[in-house]
């Protein structure tokens, strides 16, 4: 029942989140501070799992190939496919739905409780759309790159990996990536990129707006929103799959 | 002037406000006092709208909130300044920025002219220089302060203030309460303020609204609560034995 009643509670919220903004220059100025927290100051962590994750993937998948029928160029080509079908659009969202979406709910929920969002709605100011409305573009804006710069240093990570412990050589692993490419895969991981992106800010933003209490809850909605957020990062990704690959 | 006309309020199976009516005058320091869990806050999150009335009138200058759309609403919200207990400024801006927030969401002034008005609203409240410094770095005096100089900015007709004096030094509290009546009677606004704090009752309570189990009990004026004898109030005002001796002390010199 309570899960019926947070849903309808989030549907009525988006639906006051996506209004006209008081300001569109104040709209504006918000969005490239929410960029700048939510996006760049994420690259360092996606930088680091990417090329880890990368190395991993390739290394893996040459300790895998005991027959000789397999040709070598299959490293590459099975590095490049779970990057970007799965590692760098999923992986990577579930750990900035940890790092993003705690930090959202934990702002949120801090305003909250110390009544900051009683004033702007004394105000006159719509503070759903004044506090969630330019993280949820942000990061849809934004996520897509993350996703792109992460791909691309898997690739990389899993290069220097096959290079370093000569387990492939560059033109080999080259020609694996190029291999039955379709433009179709990089359009369903940017897809699934934008879908949890918004699926991240605004859980995490839902939670943290609808805390009740003290620092404890605080903390509480934090965590509620990193389980929540990332159970339906993995629910959607289901869906998303059978949508666009099959 | 507010005017609240039977209004009612349940949570639940509890009944928090149980047909309260009163009126809050323009040019005044009003004030609700009540022990805690009367409904003295619910009474004034009724009245800014942060609380819905299950029914009754809430009335700004015969305006009535209840009645209002988001829209008109958000015109009356306009002119409503409220100072928050624990203040609740904006962490990440500056003194500067809290001040000019309003302004900035709601005026077409160009930067310099919202700073000269967060310039002279610090100013107002002892606090010119301080611009740049955040919240975080200023002490819980200061802090009512800026979020005074906050809710002036805007010119307000109405000003709320919920406990301002909670967790302030009894010489800061006195600050503040001077403060308060000297913004209400320079700007001619209305002004409530919830209190648990005898001193600012006794010293700026022009029009004071007694709350007791959800019901207005009393409403008077600063006189009339040293001298009255409902045995409520008695009870919640002079609590303690020194209280009581400052209102012998009071009837005593009235007397004379």
């Amino acid at each position: 029942m309570k899960v019926i009643n947070n849903i309808g509670k989030y549907i009525i919220m988006m639906t006051i989140v996506f209004s006209k903004p008081e300001k569109w220059r104040i709209f504006r100025i918000r969005l490239f501070q929410e960029i700048e927290f939510i996006g760049i100051k994420s690259i360092p962590i996606v930088a680091l799992m990417s090329t880890f994750m990368g190395g991993v993937i390739a290394l893996q998948t040459a300790s895998n190939m005991d027959s000789p029928w397999l040709p070598q160029y299959t490293i590459g080509y099975i590095t490049r496919s779970s990057t970007i079908l799965e590692f760098s659009p999923t992986i990577i969202s579930l750990i900035l739905a940890g790092k993003v979406g705690s930090n959202i709910a934990s702002e949120i929920g801090t305003m909250r409780v110390t009544e900051q969002i009683d004033a702007l709605e004394i105000m006159g100011v719509n503070s759903l759309n004044y506090l969630v409305l330019p993280k949820i573009t942000a990061a849809m804006l934004f996520f897509p790159v993350l996703i792109i710069f992460s791909i691309g240093l898997s690739l990389i990570g899993g290069w220097l990996t096959l290079t370093m412990s000569d387990l492939a050589s560059t033109d080999t692993y080259i020609f694996g990536i190029r291999s039955f490419y379709t433009d179709l895969e990089l359009q369903y991981a940017l897809t699934k990129a934008v879908v949890f992106a918004f699926l991240i800010t605004s859980i995490a933003s839902f939670y943290g707006y609808y805390t009740k209490g003290g620092a404890l809850d605080v903390g509480r909605s934090s965590t509620q929103s990193v389980v929540s957020s990332s159970i339906a990062i993995l629910i959607a990704n289901f869906l998303l799959t059978q949508m666009i690959l099959l | 002037m507010i005017e609240v006309k039977n209004i009612n309020k349940t949570f639940g199976d509890n009944k928090v406000l149980d047909d309260v009516s009163a009126s809050f005058h323009k040019g005044k320091v009003n004030m609700i006092i009540g022990q805690s869990g009367q409904g003295k806050s619910v009474l004034a999150k009724c009245i800014v709208g942060l609380h819905e009335v299950d029914s009754g009138e809430v009335l700004y200058d015969n305006r009535d909130f209840c009645k209002m759309d988001r829209l008109e609403r958000k015109a009356v919200r306009q002119e409503i300044g409220m100072l928050f207990q624990g203040s609740a400024l904006f962490d990440s801006l500056t003194v500067e920025e809290n001040v000019m927030f309003p302004l900035s969401m709601f005026t077409k002034m160009t930067k310099a002219e919202m700073q000269d008005r967060a310039n002279f609203c610090l100013e107002r409240v002892n606090l010119a220089g301080r611009n740049k410094l955040f919240p975080s770095e200023c002490s819980g005096g200061m802090q009512k302060r800026i979020a005074i100089a906050r809710a002036i900015a805007m010119n307000p007709r109405y000003l709320f203030c919920d406990e301002p004096n909670s967790g302030l030094d009894p010489k800061t509290s006195i600050v503040i309460d001077n403060l308060i009546r000297e913004i209400t009677y320079e700007y001619n606004i209305t002004t409530i303020v919830i209190t648990h704090d005898m001193n600012s009752v006794i010293e700026i309570g022009d029009n004071i609204l007694f709350i007791y189990q959800g019901k207005n009990w009393w409403q008077g004026g600063r006189d009339e609560i040293i001298t009255t004898d409902n045995p409520e109030i008695n009870g919640f005002v002079y609590a303690s034995e020194f209280m009581k001796e400052i209102k012998e002390t009071l009837k005593h010199k009235k007397a004379h």
